[in-house]
């Protein structure tokens, strides 16, 4: 047998990592809906729905805005040296994934708000003449407009990816050491941000397709989660040690209860009725999603930190 | 370029701590952090055991996690011998270094930055021993550089049979125990 | 006067010191002095910076500590920087032990003293006051109090500590072990430790040498209950069952005499009563030693051939030595295995320590006292060379031969250092005066009458050390920053009580510094180059007999004693025997307690610097033990002894590392001084449950490893 002590005892290191706590899942999975959410927007621009109703490209993108200030203010509580956080936008490290993510952050940020000069709703035009004149220019050019839908589903694909390869570029921490939690992440965004489309939109046609997609996306992440646990699995001895933090470890009972159970196969169940109408849409399997989607964030995050080389 | 490391040799060690307290005072380690630290490590069952005892610290590896996650460029490697180093004044508190470290080497200053063993780079610049080093009693401790093959640490790894702290994390790191 | 109450009056803010001195200056300032966490006297550099103290490194002048200092010594600084500290003169204002104080200036506090020791003196003679002391900085209270009249100096070192190993070792050569040991452990080829923790014991220059040892490839044999630092090292580690160390010693000198392994003809050169001795050895077999040791006769017939093969073979006599109450006979053989490998005056043996010649200061005449010492009438000990501190309490009780009615304490805290706690505090009710001198509020202090606060050493100068070791040297000690508050040097807490005496004509010199020239002057030496260098070497002299020239032993046979005739005429065991120690009761532990590398005694769990390195101690317990209590690591439990003490409650660690029979202890925690804010009620008091002990009827020392304890789960108490 082995008896190691250690007679290091730092805060936030000791017994195990706990660096992390409510802010960053917090992050990712608003980071996540987000790129979700631009995927979505920017498919609708695409699919030119902006003719039938204001709340794909002006509505939905406003709310975006507001969940990804949302996140980014709580990665900006999660800093210890908050008032150095402008040296982010000094510099760029390429080998340094949250450097891409900051500045990816910059471009997401005007990406999402061009949405929203596509079709100025009735109330709000004549508020601001300068946005006015600007979306009068983009409607002349419908090149631009299928740029900017083109810029949002490229961009929300970036930015969910990188939700995921934030964690998994930490070598250090194997449960993250995965090469399939980028897209673990991203379609558990995709899912997320379908289902709170579905929640929130007033327009029928989004909701059933999105009811349809969020389905799809539950399915494919039932797939890539049998990608990742059993890449994981068939790694080396630290990583069989950190997935089984999920699978029977003490986070066993948060993964498969609330993550797999009540995050996918319930709410996939009640979309698959809905969509075959054996039961009308309700607000339950999208919150679902949702909650599940977050737990998700809180369990791979936590039970990440908890995971080590030995 | 030098390229600094340790060399321990964990026959001489006995843990006594006294490379822990001499890195508090010479770097004014805040109470209830470390920098560097004691493993003892016994393996078998009572009254046939081993005992290995490490002083363990940032391995100042050279493939630093560390340094490829920092967003700012805090964390960065240092002209003289490679030293793993952290600028407070660049460093945003975001923990990703202390997350990609396998040897939990980093911790946050309670003033909200990164921190972590400098090799006492301050002291090396002025030809002297880091502080752990200097202090040590047992004479458990080698620092010098390990791509001079005339270097006590290239000689004690020439002679000696030793290993590194994690291999397979692949950081490459740069203190070596003698077995 | 202020009335403060409690731990208030100790302690007055959060953080006091770090204020700089107004001559503060930029940069950094490096003065020499030594150390006095413990008692090594590792010559020191201390840095300030700023005005700020900064650090303490090794002088690499200093032969004890070649320029290293232990982890105490480097932690030293937090001494200076303790919350904690004594402030201010204290007088007790309510019952005693109940730590709460009146502070006063020091003349008032001089002038009490001087008041009552009057009092005594007239009363029941001079001879009724008894000092308590450790360390050197204790010599000039001693002048004192010997200009008073007292003749009742003692120290817990002797009968608690290495006493029964310095008198085993005189009545075998004549000499004692002494301090720092004149043990040559770098160049030994095989090391014996018996219970001797080395590394967790951190006598710096000792460590030093076992680390060279170890380096060197020496063969090493550990006979400890517990798998220690230095049981890791170890060629060959015994789990001995605890208080059988002296059957496994027979049995060793049985196989090296039976087998002719020993060095004859050192032996037959050097040797008294060889002979006799062999013909006691008969029947101590390995078959024998088994049952008893629990060591297989296999393992120690290839020990004790192990230790006879090299040329250069050190047992050590080891240090803490009160364990059984049999301790000077296992010390004496220990010297007899010692004799029989021809270790003394060798190479890897024992060394003869030299000294420089700095000569006394040349004061007037003591008074002669009217009385004998206290603690041993009727030379109940006969060779008791030292005074038994248990001796003086045991008198201060019962009043006899004469009664005691004034205690002197100087930085040893009888509390956790002499056994039986509740017979110190009857003693202590007896008191007329109990003075207490130290530098943080400690046990006794919280006993006191009153509480003189002394400036740590880095604010004092203190008396030379003119060290017996390798090679002679004498170092200074000399202040490096100011005190904070209040504190003052012990010399001159000193010279002022002896003003206030009337005793000011045994202080011939206006202040320390003058008191320093002058014996160095006297000694040849300049005051000033000691005071820049920190230590003034001699020329070396040789410390090794050279091979086969004739050793002289200060024994009645002028020889190596195997047989005592002193021991004999006095009614013991000329050869030591062996006899079986008491078992555990069923389900109960033997408590076994040690050291800890960054703490000195009880005196340093208030040093935040070394207390950031152990904060607590732990109860250490067999795992498997541990899994059939249903206790792991980091459980807390309660120590409960044979007479229902119970501990402060301890965390266990549950480890491979230690025999099932019995539980270990770091010494030093579990403090009830309210005062020592930062250490109070952390982890367990091992000498709290020290309530039995056993005497050694050779030398009056304190067998205190005969505790037996069960582990009780936090949550009965609460």
């Amino acid at each position: 047998m082995q008896e190691l002590t250690i007679t290091r005892h730092n805060e936030l290191i000791d017994p195990v990592l706990s660096i992390w706590s409510w802010q960053i899942p917090v992050y990712l999975f608003l980071g996540g809906l987000v790129a979700g959410i631009m995927i979505i927007a920017g498919y609708f621009v695409l699919q030119r729905r902006y003719r039938h109703t204001d709340f794909s490209t002006f509505y939905l993108p406003h709310i975006a805005l507001v969940l990804l200030s949302g996140g980014m203010f709580a990665l900006f509580l999660d800093l210890e040296h908050k008032l150095y956080f402008w040296r982010l936008f000094t510099t760029f490290q390429p080998s340094a994934p949250m450097s891409w993510g900051s500045w990816l952050l910059m471009i997401v940020f005007p990406a999402l708000w061009a949405n929203t000069l596509i079709r100025i709703p009735q109330p709000f035009q004549g508020r601001v003449p300068l946005f006015d004149r600007w979306s009068a220019a983009l409607n002349q050019r419908p090149q631009l407009i299928k740029g900017i839908g083109i810029a949002n589903m490229l961009l929300g694909t970036l930015l969910g990816m990188y939700t995921g390869v934030l964690l998994s570029s930490f070598g250090a921490r194997p449960l993250w050491n995965s090469a399939m939690l980028w897209m673990l992440f991203l379609v558990s965004g995709l899912s997320a941000a379908a289902a709170f489309v579905h929640l929130i939109t007033t327009d029928e046609y989004e909701r059933e397709l999105l009811a349809k997609a969020d389905a799809a996306f539950l399915t494919l992440e039932l797939f890539v989660f049998g990608g990742f646990i059993s890449g994981l699995l068939t790694s080396s001895r630290v990583h069989i040690e950190a997935v089984r933090l999920l699978l029977d470890g003490p986070y066993a009972s948060a993964f498969w209860v609330l993550v797999i159970g009540l995050g996918i196969l319930v709410p996939l169940g009640i979309q698959m009725l809905a969509v075959n109408h054996r039961v009308k849409h309700t607000p339950v399997a999208p919150i679902l999603v949702l909650l599940g989607g977050l737990t998700l964030r809180f369990v791979i995050v936590y039970a990440g930190q908890f995971s080590h080389w030995t | 370029m030098a390229r600094f490391g340790m060399v321990i040799d964990t026959v001489r060690c006995v843990g006594c701590m006294d490379c822990v307290v001499a890195c508090k005072t010479e770097n004014d380690v805040p109470e209830g952090f470390n920098r560097d630290w004691i493993a003892y490590d016994v393996t078998g069952t009572f009254p046939t055991l081993h005992m290995e005892i490490r002083s363990e610290r940032c391995n100042h590896c050279d493939n630093p996690p560390c340094v490829s996650c920092c967003p700012t460029g805090a964390s960065h490697v240092h002209d003289v011998g490679g030293v793993v180093l952290v600028d407070a004044d660049k460093c945003i508190g975001c923990k990703g270094c202390v997350a990609s470290c396998p040897y939990g080497a980093r911790f946050i200053h309670p003033d909200g930055y990164a921190d972590k063993c400098t090799f006492c780079i301050h002291r090396v610049e002025q030809g002297l021993s880091p502080a752990c080093v200097a202090v040590c009693p047992t004479h458990c401790m080698h620092f010098g550089d390990l791509d001079d093959p005339n270097s006590d640490v290239s000689q004690l790894l020439a002679s000696r049979k030793h290993h590194v702290l994690m291999p397979d994390a692949g950081t490459k790191p740069r203190i070596y125990y003698l077995t | 006067m202020t009335v403060a109450t409690g731990a208030a009056a100790f302690a007055k803010g959060p953080t006091a010191p770090a204020k700089p001195a107004p001559r503060a200056t930029k940069g950094v300032r490096q003065v020499p002095t030594f150390c006095d966490i413990c008692f090594w006297k590792c010559g020191a550099i201390a840095s300030v910076r700023d005005g700020v103290l900064w650090k303490v490194e090794g002088n690499p002048e200093d032969p004890l500590s070649r320029g290293r200092l232990c982890p105490r010594g480097t932690g030293g600084v937090g001494a200076h920087f303790d919350p904690d500290r004594l402030k201010r003169p204290l007088i007790r204002r309510h019952d005693r032990g109940r730590e709460e104080w009146a502070e006063v200036s020091w003349d008032e506090a001089f002038a009490y003293i001087a008041t009552k020791m009057h009092a005594i003196k007239a009363t029941h003679g001079p001879e009724a006051v008894a000092m308590f002391a450790h360390g050197i900085g204790g010599n000039f209270l001693k002048h004192t109090l010997k200009a008073y009249g007292t003749p009742n100096f003692a120290a817990p070192s002797f009968a608690q500590c290495r006493g029964p190993r310095d008198v085993g070792f005189r009545l075998t050569y004549g000499e004692d072990v002494g301090s720092p040991e004149r043990t040559d452990i770098k160049n030994a080829e095989c090391l014996v430790l018996i219970g001797s923790h080395l590394g967790e014991n951190m006598h710096n220059s000792q460590v030093q040498e076992f680390a060279d040892a170890v380096g060197n490839g020496a063969s090493v044999i550990v006979v400890d209950p517990r798998f220690s630092i230095a049981a890791g090292k170890a060629k060959h580690y015994l789990p001995i069952k605890p208080g059988t160390d002296l059957a496994l010693l027979l049995a060793w000198m049985h196989v090296i005499v039976t087998e002719e392994l020993y060095d004859k003809a050192y032996v037959a050169a050097n040797g008294f009563g060889f002979d006799q001795f062999a013909a006691t050895l008969g029947t101590y077999t390995p078959e024998w030693a088994y049952p008893e040791t629990g060591i297989t006769p296999e393992v120690i017939r290839a020990t004790a051939r192990e230790m006879a093969r090299y040329k250069r073979t050190l047992v050590h006599p080891g240090r803490h030595a009160t364990w059984y109450g049999d301790d000077a006979q296992r010390s004496r053989a220990i010297a007899l295995l010692n004799a029989l490998l021809g270790s003394w005056g060798r190479e890897g043996g024992f060394y003869t320590p030299v000294s420089m010649d700095v000569p006394g200061y040349p004061y007037p005449p003591y008074p002669k006292p009217a009385r004998p010492k206290v603690d041993n009438p009727d030379n109940r000990y006969p060779f008791a060379h030292e005074a038994i501190t248990t001796g003086i309490r045991e008198a201060t009780i019962t009043g006899k031969p004469y009664p005691i009615k004034g205690w002197f304490v100087y930085a040893t805290n009888l509390i956790q250092a002499l056994p039986n706690e509740a017979e110190t505090i009857k003693a202590i009710q007896n008191l007329d005066l109990l003075v207490v001198v130290d530098v943080i509020p400690s046990e006794i202090a919280g006993w006191a009458d009153v509480v003189l606060p002394e400036s740590v050493y880095l604010e004092r100068y203190d008396d030379l050390n003119v060290e017996w070791f390798r090679e002679p040297f004498v170092a200074i000690r000399q202040p490096v920053v100011d005190a904070p508050d209040d504190q003052k040097p012990n010399w001159w807490m000193a010279k002022k009580l002896a003003e206030t005496l009337g005793l000011a004509h045994y202080y011939p010199w206006k202040d320390i510094e003058e008191y320093l020239d002058q014996r160095l002057t006297n000694a040849g030496l300049s005051f000033a180059e000691l005071k820049s260098r920190g230590i003034i070497r001699g020329a070396p002299q040789p410390i090794f007999t050279s091979e086969g020239a004739p050793l002289k032993f200060e024994t009645p046979s002028g020889k190596i004693e195997f047989y005592s005739l002193q021991l004999e005429k006095a009614g013991f065991d000329p050869v030591p025997v062996y006899h079986r120690p008491a078992d555990a009761p069923p389900g109960a532990f033997r408590l076994l307690f040690g050291r800890a590398p960054v703490h000195s005694f009880s005196r340093t769990q208030s040093n935040r610097i070394l207390a950031d390195m152990m904060d607590e101690n732990e109860v250490w317990l067999n795992a498997d033990v541990a899994r059939r209590l249903e206790l792991k690591s980091g459980d807390y439990v309660r120590l409960k002894n044979q007479d229902g003490v119970i501990s402060n409650r301890v965390r266990v660690k549950a480890t491979e590392r230690i025999r099932p029979d019995c539980v270990y202890m770091v010494h030093g925690f579990g403090h009830t001084a309210r005062g020592l804010k930062h250490a109070y009620q952390k982890g367990a008091s091992d000498s709290q449950l020290v309530t039995r002990y056993v005497t050694d009827p050779l030398m009056g020392g304190t067998g205190m490893h005969v505790n037996f304890v069960t582990l009780e789960p936090e949550a009965i108490h609460g």
